[in-house]
């Protein structure tokens, strides 16, 4: 089947979204979005699990929010909050995303070749096979990981942005890691957070995500992979456990 | 440590003339206060909370509990409650965290109100022989209709409806998750609804597939954490509800401690065995009303529009200019949860100290709402603190669609308000994950026990209706001058907008 091409220009977000749930009913596996200028929702909820979506141009907020399956390349930056409790699939911006990307996402890739804003992969979870992963190519602002109960964030700090320069990482962490290309200053970690060398297994295991991730973007893996990585997890998995007592 | 030991809380006595030596109590007691010592039984009243499961099941009558048995020197501001607060918090230096709803005795509202009935004029209405309506849909309701007459005359709604929940009766039930109660006790629950025609809440704690069949009367939750929250869940659902705010807690998130979360829990809420769900005090993608707006939308979006989404706040202060922005965020009901209400775990410096009452807040949301004509909008749900038939003709007539119901459904199945649900070790088998506590509840028979609680506040609704002269809920609803306040200040009876009572 051919792709099948939307023209967002002067479209509200429900009918582009109709079009689109229209276009997987029918079969496509290939959708091409151009002139999307802010249209918040885009792939909100959809299955899909062979269809990828284009967008070319600056989508909303809540970009592929509990979307289930499909993958969603963009040719622009995205605004806040795109794989916002996603499930399944995969998102590849190919510029910078706002606050609080990856929010909740239990599930499926989240790529951003640039920087992301506040709360990037805030409480995102894991379950069973289901382990989310946020790869950001530049730097991640305050709060990166705050809450997060499971799944992986890896910062690479590409283009001259430091990966981790503001406060609050990982703070309320009780599950999930984060690994950041290089070495973090301690200041800029939240409270119940450890950090570590990473070792040669857990080099083992991101290798293969950061590979994914250079080719997403024709990026050279070579230097990425070379690098020494540092690890951030949670001291533990029960912060609150000792936090109260019974009346 | 130097303050030793502090007094019972309660003392257990066994009358050795009554007793049989059955052992029921041992067997039925999860705190540990009976066991056995050859042919007697032994008791450590000090690990009893009163949960009265010995005494349900004790065949002779010959357990007695005695509340308070030795009591401090009695003083009017260092109360015993203050002063075991101090030694605890000497002790560990923590937060005190408790069950249950608000434990202070402020004043109820409720009742200081008093319903009204007709004499001589205006006749009452006999339920039994006339259709009383119940009926109540919650939901937006258009401002107006446009119709298209067609050329035989009839015609045609051009009007776009918004998607409604049908309830045959203004009484749901809450949103208690399955992590804070046991699934016993949500399928009882989900299974009264189902039978009765009304709705229940989920919780955040994700839909379990045991109640797959009864998801057409689930309205399904979506809170901080976001836990169990997928495409999947959210068609499941009969409605969808944002939890921005619990009345038992307002101001702060929730911790479901690891121990509650066991493996089928943790598939629930899809979520690591053992580990804290921890749902963040705000939604960290709702830090304005316009963010909130972005979120009802993506709920709507995500379902294409075929679900009511609701909003679940707290009662505080500004409730009322909460309301209104919720009203223009396109939800379709906000529901306001009064202080009294309900909780498996709260710190007890926010369960007793912060909030306002459900009445105070629902009279206020409702003059707002119809003070700025959006009152058609949104339904507005009351929750937290309503005990009985009466609470619910009452806060309908202060400005409410219809409530919802946690403690007394809960005490429907048993519950005898022991107020440490917080604890895990719930002797009834409700507030606990414990397989050899949560086995001891039937959901076959619990189901009916709430179903008639439902059934028997529904007839005595209609019979109050009726007495004032009323066949129709839509009557009641915001119909103040059925309402009289007694003894209420002149202040507070301007803010219910309800006369004193002779005037």
């Amino acid at each position: 089947m051919k792709p099948v091409r939307i023209d967002a220009k002067d479209l509200h977000y429900t009918p582009l979204n109709q079009k689109i749930r229209a276009a997987v009913k029918d079969g496509a596996k290939e959708i091409v979005i151009d002139n999307v200028l802010g249209q918040r929702f885009i792939a909100d909820g959809l299955r899909g699990d062979d269809v990828t979506i284009t967008v070319n141009g600056i989508p909303g907020g809540d970009l592929a929010m509990f979307m289930s399956g499909p993958t969603v390349v963009v040719h622009g930056n995205a605004d806040h909050a795109p794989g916002n409790t996603m499930d399944k699939g995969k998102v590849i911006i190919h510029g910078s995303a706002g606050d609080a990307v990856s929010y909740s996402m239990r599930g499926g890739r989240v790529y951003v070749r640039d920087n992301i804003g506040y709360r990037g992969g805030i409480h995102m979870k894991q379950y069973l096979e289901k382990r989310p992963i946020l790869v950001v190519g530049g730097g991640a602002r305050a709060f990166l990981g705050e809450y997060m109960a499971g799944g992986m964030i890896i910062v690479l700090g590409l283009n001259g942005a430091l990966p981790i320069s503001e406060q609050g990482t990982g703070s309320g962490i009780h599950g999930g890691e984060i690994f950041v290309r290089g070495p973090v200053d301690p200041k800029y970690l939240g409270g119940g957070t450890r950090q570590e060398p990473v070792t040669a297994e857990q080099k083992a295991i991101i290798r293969p995500i950061i590979e994914d991730f250079a080719k997403s973007f024709g990026i050279d893996p070579a230097p990425l992979v070379a690098s020494e990585y540092t690890r951030i997890a949670a001291i533990s998995a029960r912060p609150f456990a000792s936090k109260y007592t019974l009346e | 440590m130097s303050i030793g030991s502090t007094p019972l809380k309660f003392r257990v006595r066994i009358d050795p003339a009554l007793c049989m030596n059955c052992g029921r109590c041992i067997d039925n007691c999860s705190y540990g206060v009976f066991r056995r010592d050859g042919d007697d039984i032994r008791i450590n009243s000090r690990n009893c909370v009163a949960c009265h499961r010995c005494i349900a099941f004790c065949p002779r009558d010959a357990i007695e509990i005695e509340e308070q048995p030795g009591d401090y020197r009695s003083h009017p501001v260092w109360t015993r409650r203050i002063r075991e607060a101090v030694f605890n918090q000497a002790r560990t230096g923590k937060i005190i965290s408790g069950g249950m709803g608000n434990a202070l005795p402020y004043p109820i509202i409720f009742d200081r109100l008093v319903l009204d009935a007709c004499q001589v004029t205006n006749p009452s209405i006999d339920p039994l022989r006339e259709p009383m309506e119940l009926r109540t849909y919650i939901g937006k309701k258009p401002s107006s209709l446009s119709l298209d007459e067609r050329p035989d005359g009839t015609v045609e709604l051009r009007t776009k409806l918004a998607p409604n929940l049908q309830i045959e009766t203004p009484i749901m039930i809450g949103h208690m998750s399955y992590g804070a109660i046991s699934l016993n006790a949500q399928m009882a629950m989900a299974k009264a609804v189902t039978s009765i025609g009304t709705f229940m809440g989920t919780g955040e704690g994700g839909l379990h597939e045991a109640l797959y069949p009864y998801q057409n009367h689930m309205i399904v939750q979506v809170a901080s954490g976001r836990f169990g929250v997928d495409i999947n869940y959210l068609e499941r659902g009969a409605a969808i509800e944002i939890k921005i705010g619990q009345g038992a807690k307002p101001g702060i998130g929730g911790h479901l401690p690891g121990e509650k979360v066991c493996a089928d829990v943790a598939c629930t809420r899809m979520i690591p065995e053992g580990s804290d769900a921890i749902s963040p005090a705000p939604h960290h993608d709702i830090y304005s009303i316009e963010d909130l707006k972005q979120l009802v939308r993506s709920l709507k979006e995500a379902t294409e529009w075929k679900k009511p989404v609701f909003v679940k706040i707290a009662a505080v202060h500004n409730s009322a200019a909460i309301a209104a922005g919720i009203a223009r965020s396109g939800a379709d009901a906000v529901v306001v949860d009064g202080f009294r209400g309900g909780t498996g775990s709260a710190p007890v410096a926010f369960r007793d100290h912060v909030g306002i009452p459900v009445e105070a807040a629902i009279a206020s949301v409702d003059a707002k709402l119809r003070s700025q004509g959006i009152r058609n909008e949104v339904s507005v749900i009351a929750s937290g603190g309503i005990r009985q038939s009466t609470d619910v003709a009452k806060i309908i007539c202060l400005g409410a669609d219809a409530v919802y119901i946690g403690t007394s459904a809960l005490v429907a199945m048993g519950c005898r308000v022991c107020g440490t649900c917080n604890r895990g070790q719930c002797a009834w088998g409700i507030a606990t994950q414990k397989p050899e506590l949560t086995s001891r509840l039937d959901p076959e028979t619990n189901a009916v026990q709430v179903a008639n609680l439902i059934h028997g506040w529904t007839l005595e609704l209609a019979e109050l209706m009726g007495a004032a002269g009323i066949n129709s809920i839509e009557s009641l609803r915001g119909n103040r001058d059925r309402l009289r306040g007694y003894m209420l200040d002149e202040n507070l009876l301007d803010v219910l907008d309800v006369k004193t009572v002779g005037a």
